[in-house]
């Protein structure tokens, strides 16, 4: 008989063609069912993510460094994005650093009942860093938060320190002058058509 | 057709590679499989590989490898949620358009992190299989007690399988189940999951595989003797198992065909079979004979590294022709529960 593949005719199924056995006349129909389902891992980060891990029990901030260029990256990879060649050298990156841009959430995530909105998710550049992540921004108005703020890290009391960047709670305002941004970093050249 | 050929290919397995994450152990094997034909980054025209987000329990997880490629400046890049030999696949159909001529190629998994058993039961039918959570081997279990019970193979038959992969892979130094055992020690152990035992089971690994594909002239440049892609196919069953024979395999049979496995010998075949029970029914399915050795790596018995063993078998039966020890082989890699999926490579030398 084959599948009815005419998107006019509708399918037995909906039909009323199909009946289901007297047993189950009085058997509340299955309208939805849920599926939960969940597996557990073992993460083994590898070499460099691992030293990053066992540093923020430290209160230090590890980054690698590209062999080709230079430039540091946090967290660290075990490789360079820039050269794609693997990393050997880990420096330690400052606290301290500035906000390259932000965003206000102001409605709550389900997985998350301790941020309460607004709250602010910024991309923090540490000193010493060529690259920043993402990181919550308090102590301070999300209104007031501006591109180019100092921040300083929050930490965890030291007895609570383990190994995991959720050391760090979140960056505030350390009162410093803002950075000015490079104008260049963030639109491209002068003279290119953006 | 464009002449196209596997000039070279690195990999590495081992049972669990426990200090190194996924991008740390694959950037020696994406460098050093350019290195040794003496070409950068820079003359690759695509790069793709296979991983799998459900073994590494990270999203986009495979981005953090793409690093290890030299993404800077930017590069032509994709990337499959399958087995590196759908990538290797697609880098074949891209450079079918004369587009490019080089290609890099890489699959990897580090499956000791979960248990692949379970986790092998999210590509099931989501509905009314998955939900139950079935154990892979389980799944597996049901092909080959069909199998026993038709009378097409037998426990014996089986053991023999397993029997000569192990001698098999004591010659391969990526293997890691190379303890020889005699059929009938097989036959005495106790079923894992009745009627699969132990050896008739994949030898589970961490690792990965990078591969270069390079067309015409250019292949005849870095190779001495590149291993040509004569045919190349890819089928699919039915993914639900109660609607498919799972003693045979339509899918392997047609990419056989297709790939033209039959027109010529076939000096030896390097099979993606996870079980015993798998090989049995492709060399049946492709129609190979008494003359074709069969996983002369020891094949997924030997090591099994989700995600990169169907691309490690092309690069194995590549590898045998540039070194001279056959002619013509036929290579496969698969996917999804009981042999769902299957690709077909026939490779020669000249």
């Amino acid at each position: 008989m084959g599948y009815n593949q005419d998107p006019s005719v509708q399918p037995d199924a909906l039909s009323g063609k199909v009946t289901l056995p007297a047993s189950l006349d009085d058997v509340e129909m299955v309208q939805a069912v849920r599926t939960p389902a969940a597996i557990d891992y073992i993460a083994t980060p590898g070499a460099s993510l691992s030293a990053y891990l066992r540093g923020m029990k430290q209160k230090k901030i590890l980054g690698d460094v590209c062999p080709v260029t230079g430039q540091v990256f946090v967290p660290p990879r075990g490789v360079s994005p820039v050269s794609g060649q693997r990393t050997t050298e880990m420096v330690e990156v400052s606290d301290q650093g500035y906000v390259e841009s932000f965003n206000v959430t102001r409605l709550p995530i389900k997985s998350r009942p301790d941020l309460k909105p607004p709250y602010v998710s910024a991309w923090v550049v540490p000193d010493g860093s060529n690259v920043g992540s993402i990181a919550l921004v308090a102590g301070i108005e999300p209104e007031e938060v501006r591109i180019g703020m100092r921040v300083g890290a929050v930490w965890k009391p030291d007895d609570e320190l383990e190994e995991s960047a959720a050391n760090i709670l979140h960056w505030e305002p350390t009162g410093e002058p803002d950075v000015v941004l490079d104008d260049l970093r963030i639109i491209g050249k002068p003279g290119d058509n953006q | 057709m464009r002449d196209i050929a596997v000039v070279a290919s690195m990999q590495r397995q081992e049972k669990s590679i426990d200090n190194e994450s996924e991008v740390e152990y694959m950037v020696p094997l994406m460098h050093g499989v350019k290195e040794s034909i003496g070409i950068t980054q820079a003359d690759v025209g695509f790069t793709c590989s296979g991983s799998s987000d459900f073994i590494a329990g990270q999203a986009f997880s495979f981005v953090m490898t793409v690093d290890g490629a030299n993404p800077v400046p930017p590069i032509s890049e994709s990337h499959v949620e399958m087995d590196g030999a759908w990538a290797l696949y697609e880098a074949w159909v891209k450079m079918q358009t004369g587009e490019i001529d080089i290609a890099l190629i890489y699959g990897y998994s580090k499956s000791s992190g979960g248990s692949l058993r379970d986790v092998l039961a999210t590509q099931m039918e989501p509905f009314y299989v998955a939900p139950l959570w079935p154990d892979a081997f389980a799944i597996e279990a049901l092909a080959a007690r069909q199998l026993i019970e038709s009378g097409k193979v037998s426990l014996e038959q089986l053991a023999e399988i397993a029997s000569r992969s192990r001698d098999h892979a004591a010659t391969n130094p990526n293997a890691v189940r190379t303890t020889a055992k005699s059929v009938a020690d097989i036959m005495a152990e106790a079923p894992l999951m009745d009627p699969l035992r132990p050896s008739d089971i994949p030898a589970s690994a961490d690792g990965g595989c990078a591969l270069i594909l390079a067309a015409g002239d250019r292949a005849k440049d870095l190779c001495e003797r590149p291993a040509w892609i004569r045919g190349i196919d890819h089928r699919t069953d039915a993914h639900t198992l109660g609607v498919r024979d799972l003693t045979t395999s339509m899918s392997a049979r047609i990419a056989g065909e297709k790939a033209g496995v039959g027109n010529d010998k076939v000096d030896f075949a390097e099979l993606y079979a996870p079980f015993t029970t798998s090989e049995f029914i492709l060399t049946e399915a492709l129609g190979l004979g008494e003359d074709t050795v069969i996983n002369p790596s020891g094949g997924t018995l030997g090591a099994h590294t989700m995600m990169a063993s169907g691309l490690i078998r092309i690069a194995e039966a590549a590898q045998r022709i540039t070194n001279g020890d056959g002619d013509r082989a036929v290579a496969t890699a698969g996917s999804g529960p009981n042999l769902q999926q299957n690709l077909v490579c026939v490779l020669e030398g000249e």
